[in-house]
């Protein structure tokens, strides 16, 4: 079954004009602790990208790869069309770069930090309107210190497309949030893509956030993507069998199949209108992603 | 390097230097050795250098600005390069196009004005305190150029020392050997106290020639080596100025989202 993720997952994996980011046989390793063994994917412009795996997956290893901040042990890497191992200037003013934690500038006000960094590219937001896409125009006199931790990673996002990137890397955006951050975050990574033509690989941990945010997930597990597709391919491909429960003459069934049209089509075939409350569950993404990780874990 | 970059870091720079300036902690920092000095000036305004009839209290203050410029400016460089790659300051200008340069050019004048700040706290009440400082066009023609050359020595070889450092408190550190450098560098007392090796030593150091081209700005009765003092502390420039690229870009190459995460973790442990 996981075959047929990766098969359908090597389609899309060919370079196009359009590619942004281009990773083949990615290897890290550190003394003799192989961290990455072989990642390969490929993300296009405009494409939201989860990087989806369980902590010590190679989430960050890989990203701070693609950023050009860690040199990789061997491989084919290509972001924008350049290795990051070589990118210069030009190439670091398309990249947007938004790391786990900053602490960095607490002195600093938030719109003049923002027209500082901004004033390194040649077409900057204007930040009135950058602090209104954030939500950050009441703030922008405050001192960054004296932000919420909601705020702050709001105006890290903000500092990370000021530049206006044509790919922005999230590297676990809302850890340490409440829901309602976390869901104001999602909102904002949502206009964001809706306004520009941003590509975003975001890495994270949380099931829910790759299900909202991405176009597509790529899980990684031990060191390899084990699984990639959007959301619904993967809990359809990997997981297979559905649940079906439905009422008849007052009774309640449930019943468990993989082909889960055809088992209704056959349902209305023999008892027509009798059929009542009907309900298809398909395996949740959570028991798909848990299954893979497993297997994946089982398997090194 | 562009014009556009250089104006860039300058302003960079005089913001932070602003900031900085209406910080009431920051400010008591920068006050504080220069007001111990002056006290310490008053204490002794009326005692003469032995063998002179130079007041030690004037031969104290323009020397112990050596000691305040290299406080202030190799010490300060070390010190805000071990806390930017801890904060993740460093990071974020490395994750800009060219932002390392716009850094570096914002802390050089940073610490430049905080410097020429520290010394203008000591000087200016000191100078009421103590008699024979002269103020005359021989004192302003050395200063400009003596002020750059000093700096230009210092400022360089602090971004080495601070490239090594992994922690704010680790590079404080550097000011255990600072201080001892300052015990014979002949900023309190004149060197010539000193036994003859010691005196070598003291004069390999910036601090010692520093402080002589202040004296020689200052005090119309001290022996010049002004040309001495151009000859060290330019060597000390060229040291700097040929190992920070090297050094600064080894340090910026390592430095990665983990790593300032890791350093965050350590600096947190500490503090709980």
């Amino acid at each position: 079954m996981t075959g047929s993720v990766l098969a359908a997952g090597a389609a899309a994996d060919t370079p196009g004009a359009d590619t942004v980011i281009e990773v083949r046989d990615l290897r890290m390793r550190y003394g003799d602790k192989e961290v990455l063994s072989g990642v390969d994917f490929t993300a296009s412009a405009g494409e939201v990208v989860a990087l989806l795996g369980p902590n010590g997956a190679g989430k960050s290893t890989t990203i701070e790869i693609l950023e050009g901040f860690r040199l990789r042990s061997g491989g084919h890497v290509r972001v924008l069309g350049v290795d990051p191992a070589s990118g210069d200037e030009h190439w670091r003013s398309r990249l947007g770069v938004v790391l786990q934690s900053w602490r960095d500038h607490g002195k600093w006000r938030v719109g003049e930090l923002l027209r500082h960094l901004g004033s390194y590219y040649d077409e900057p937001w204007p930040v009135a309107e950058l602090l209104d896409l954030v939500g950050l125009t009441a703030s922008a006199g405050t001192v960054i210190a004296r932000l919420s931790g909601g705020q702050r990673r709001r105006l890290d996002v903000a500092i990370g497309i000021v530049g206006r990137p044509d790919l922005l890397f999230l590297d676990e955006p809302t850890v340490g949030f409440d829901p309602e951050a976390r869901r104001d975050f999602h909102d904002l990574i949502h206009r964001l893509t809706d306004v520009d033509s941003t590509a975003v690989l975001l890495t994270t941990h949380d099931l829910d956030e790759a299900e909202k945010l991405a176009d597509r997930i790529l899980i990684l597990a031990t060191g390899r993507i084990v699984a990639s597709g959007s959301a619904d391919e993967l809990s359809r491909q990997v997981a297979g069998e559905s649940e079906v429960r439905w009422s008849r003459d007052g009774e309640r069934f449930v019943h468990s199949a993989a082909d889960a049209t055809g088992f209704v089509r056959d349902l209305f075939r023999q008892h027509g209108e009798a059929i009542g409350d009907l309900e298809v569950r398909r395996a949740s993404l959570e028991e798909t992603y848990m299954r893979l990780v497993r297997d994946a874990e089982g398997a090194r | 390097m562009s014009g556009r970059l250089i104006r860039i870091g300058v302003s960079r720079g005089l913001i932070e230097m602003r900031q900085t300036m209406t910080t009431p902690s920051d400010l008591i920092g920068y006050a504080f050795s220069p007001v111990l000095l002056v006290a310490l000036l008053f204490l002794i305004r009326d005692e003469k250098v032995p063998g002179s009839d130079l007041s030690l209290g004037a031969y104290s203050l323009v020397s112990s600005m050596a000691m305040l410029l290299v406080i202030g400016s190799l010490l300060g460089m070390a010190q805000y390069l071990a806390m930017d790659r801890e904060d993740g300051t460093l990071l974020r200008a490395k994750a800009v196009p060219n932002g390392m340069v716009g850094y570096l050019i914002g802390r050089i004048v940073l610490v430049a004005g905080t410097s020429v700040f520290t010394c203008a706290v000591a000087l200016i009440p000191g100078a009421f305190l103590v008699d024979g400082l002269r103020f005359d066009v021989f004192t302003a023609v050395t200063l400009l150029w003596l002020a750059p050359l000093g700096l230009l020595a210092l400022m360089p070889l602090g971004a080495v020392l601070g490239s090594f450092f992994e922690s704010v408190r680790a590079a404080a550190l550097l000011m255990m050997p600072t201080l001892t450098i300052t015990g014979i560098s002949g900023i309190f007392y004149p060197i010539s106290a000193l036994p003859g090796w010691l005196q070598g030593v003291g004069q390999t150091f910036p601090m010692y020639w520093l402080g002589l081209g202040l004296r020689s700005a200052f005090l119309s009765d001290e022996p010049g080596q002004l040309w001495r003092a151009v000859l060290v502390l330019s060597l000390w420039a060229v040291a700097g100025l040929v190992l920070a690229p090297g050094v600064l870009r080894r340090m910026a190459r390592r430095e990665s989202g983990s790593l300032v995460a890791a350093r965050r973790e350590r600096a947190l442990a500490r503090t709980i």
